[in-house]
């Protein structure tokens, strides 16, 4: 734990950026949050996640991947609120979930992936992030983009499934209209690559599906 | 046999439908909406009422039983224009009469006389009857045009707080000589005049054909797109005989707003009718600044693809790969496997395919693993899937909107039918059962791609259409007729 919390406390700076040259890896897009809550950036794209490092995983297809979402790797994993360095056992592994900010639109898991030298193929990607909302917010949609596969949960209810092999576009899948309520809600996300190149991103849209703006997005509960 | 089985299942796959009830009717007048219900005239008194725009019955008779009338409803009043050969044509005389409803059942219905608004003596080149009468939206101005055949089509101005003429002693204009059946509208800055060319009243012999030019003026001159003045006999091509119905005649501009505009018109013969004339409403479309005249939908199995987004609706289920799932390989290409056929050609490796055609995937084979009950509705790449391929079917005694009846829409081959939610979402059910919120309208909009809307939404009062939410899934919402996510192409799979 110790380790890997260091690892990400030295992101942007040069132990990080040698191994990201040694590996030919673009420029660094995470950061380590640096402020309690972070607003959704001019686009509305949630900016701020806690990220679990990657559980092994094969296939894309409808079927196989609601059959790894739904698979138990640890306990209350559905409903749980993890913490920046807090650890699960999957499997024979202890896997770290870390808090990143991403720079960009969409969260890079290449780069978080690489960065910790795990792998970044045929793996599942388990993403949370909390979004304090300061009155109820009715008739909006989450939408994201991924790749590859995702589905998505929104305070525990499954919202939205896209499968296949597919590449990240703003609002690829999005969910029917949603209500957020007042205070925290829980976004959990979990995303499956086949191969190659591997990010999402998440927005909310309002009732007009322009980017839903007058939240702020956290890794630890109010 | 085989090939003349094939031949039917052709025409099934895509059948007009002609309007629905009684649609006898010769000269209709332009469609007009009064009280929730259409109303059309015609020559000989006759008259056709609807209260959907689809299924039409016989309506109440004019007071004045003349040649082609036309309608016009402004502030409180129906104005209707009936033209009358009063001797040996081309000696006629145009009338008002006027409404305050076109519903006898109003207590308001009461016809009143408005007098003589145009004629033609029968010697000077006009013959004042077919009139045809435009509200000119740029400054309110009312204009009358009439003719048929003898002469020119002439143009009078109207005064829109009584439908007289403005100056009964202004020298009429003309715009166009040897047609009939002219009417006006106006687009996009410019003036449109369309007329009917071509011989009337002989059936399925009949060489009926609307024609049109445009002018930068409500009083000309009216140009066709290859520079041809109407005045000369000009005249750009809207709508001839096709299919099974000759003879086009008689436009009249049916706009139902949010730029869903459809015309009126009359075949000279439907030959599915025995030859009887029949009225007839289509899309009105648009193209490089000219009216096209578009097609109400038929029946048959598609791909509805969102123009928004380029992906098509299918089932929210796992697909499967038509011929069966392949390994990807590099792009370079692989080695054939020991044994694999050539392709047609030769070619061999991970592109060559089977080198036999692949048929159609068959629902029954790959829906053996879909869910029972409700499944939702997603959007996706088009790759010939059965989940994909929808059948639009017009469900009989349903009623219509104008131009079509209700659809129901079914994953083809399957009951399976895409529904209106309760919560203004969409949602496949497992099998058609009627209800409103299983029916929809299609409505071809200026561009040829379509407007998609169910009859009602579950506990909702306002009208909703299909619309794309992101690139992969779909949901109800207002239509805004500037916007791509609402409009649909319907394409052949």
């Amino acid at each position: 734990m110790k380790t890997n919390r260091s690892a990400f406390a030295v992101w942007g700076g040069a132990v990080l950026l040698a191994i990201a040259a040694a590996a030919q890896v673009p420029p660094v897009t995470l950061t380590r949050p640096a402020s309690p809550a972070k607003a959704p950036d001019a686009d509305g794209f949630i900016q701020r996640w806690l990220l679990l490092e990657p559980i092994g995983t094969t296939g894309l297809t409808d079927s196989a991947v609601q059959a790894a979402v739904k698979k138990e790797y640890f306990p209350n994993q559905f409903t749980v609120i993890p913490h920046d360095g807090e650890k699960v056992h999957v499997g024979e592994a202890d896997l770290t979930w870390h808090a990143v900010d991403t720079r960009n639109y969409n969260v890079n898991l290449y780069h978080f992936a690489h960065a910790l030298g795990k792998p970044t193929s045929d793996v599942l990607f388990w993403a949370v992030t909390i979004v304090n909302c300061p009155r109820e917010m009715r008739g909006v949609r989450l939408a994201v983009g991924s790749n590859a596969a995702s589905v998505w949960w929104l305070n525990g209810t499954e919202v939205i499934g896209i499968y296949g092999d597919r590449q990240t576009v703003i609002d690829d899948g999005v969910s029917k209209r949603l209500t957020l309520k007042q205070g925290p809600n829980i976004v959990r996300g979990a995303i499956i690559n086949g191969g190659g190149a591997t990010d999402f991103c998440a927005r909310f849209l309002d009732q007009d599906d322009k980017p839903l703006k007058g939240y702020t997005a956290s890794v630890e509960a109010k | 046999m085989k090939y003349a089985l094939l031949a039917a299942i052709l025409c099934l796959a895509s059948i007009a439908l002609a309007l629905e009830g009684t649609i006898g009717i010769h000269d209709p007048s332009t469609v007009v909406l009064c009280n929730g219900k259409f109303y059309t005239y015609g020559t000989g008194g006759s008259s056709l009422v609807s209260d959907d725009g689809w299924t039409w019955r016989r309506g109440p008779a004019l007071p004045r039983r003349g040649l082609a009338p036309d309608v016009i409803h402004l502030g409180d009043r129906y104005y209707v224009y009936v033209a009358a050969n009063i001797g040996a044509q081309p000696r006629a005389a145009i009338n008002l009469i006027w409404n305050k409803t076109l519903d006898p059942d109003s207590p308001d219905y009461k016809w009143e006389e408005g007098g003589v608004v145009a004629s033609s003596d029968g010697v000077e080149d006009s013959n004042a009857i077919d009139p045809g009468v435009f509200l000119d939206p740029t400054d309110g101005r009312l204009w009358l045009t009439y003719g048929s055949y003898f002469g020119y089509i002439r143009l009078v101005e109207l005064d829109p707080k009584t439908g007289k003429r403005v100056n009964p002693n202004d020298q009429p204009r003309n715009l166009a000589i040897n047609c009939e059946a002219s009417d006006m509208m106006y687009h996009d800055g410019w003036y449109y005049l369309l007329a009917t060319h071509g011989s009337c009243c002989r059936g399925a012999d009949s060489g009926y054909n609307i024609r049109m030019g445009r002018a930068r003026k409500v009083t000309g001159p009216y140009m066709d797109a290859e520079g041809s003045d109407m005045i000369q006999g000009g005249g750009k091509l809207l709508i001839g005989s096709g299919g099974r119905v000759i003879g086009a005649g008689h436009f009249g501009l049916l706009d139902l707003g949010e730029g869903v505009q459809k015309f009126s018109m009359h075949w000279e013969a439907d030959l599915d009718k025995g030859g009887t004339s029949v009225l007839d409403i289509r899309p009105l479309l648009w193209k490089d600044g000219w009216p096209v005249a578009g097609e109400n939908l038929k029946e048959g199995t598609y791909e509805i693809e969102s123009v928004r987004t380029g992906t098509a609706l299918e089932l929210a289920v796992e697909g499967v790969p038509v011929g069966g799932r392949r390994a990807r390989g590099g792009r370079g290409g692989g080695a054939t496997a020991p044994g694999a056929p050539a392709a047609p050609g030769g070619g061999r490796g991970m592109f060559a395919g089977t080198g036999e055609p692949i048929p159609a995937q068959e629902v029954a084979q790959v829906s053996l693993n879909w869910p029972a009950g409700n499944i939702d509705l997603r959007m996706a790449n088009y790759l010939c899937q059965a989940q994909q391929k929808w059948a639009v079917t017009a469900v009989p005694n349903a009623g219509g909107y104008p131009g079509s009846p209700y659809f129901k829409i079914t994953i083809a081959g399957t009951d399976r039918a895409l529904a209106a939610s309760a919560d203004a979402e969409l949602v496949v059910l497992p099998t058609f059962t009627g209800g409103p919120e299983q029916l929809w309208r299609f409505d071809q909009l200026a561009d040829g791609s379509w407007r998609i809307m169910p009859k009602s939404v579950p506990n909702l009062k306002d009208a909703l259409v299909l619309s794309a939410v992101g690139s992969s899934f779909a949901t109800l919402a207002r239509f805004d007729p500037a916007s791509e996510k609402q409009r649909w192409l319907v394409k052949k799979p």
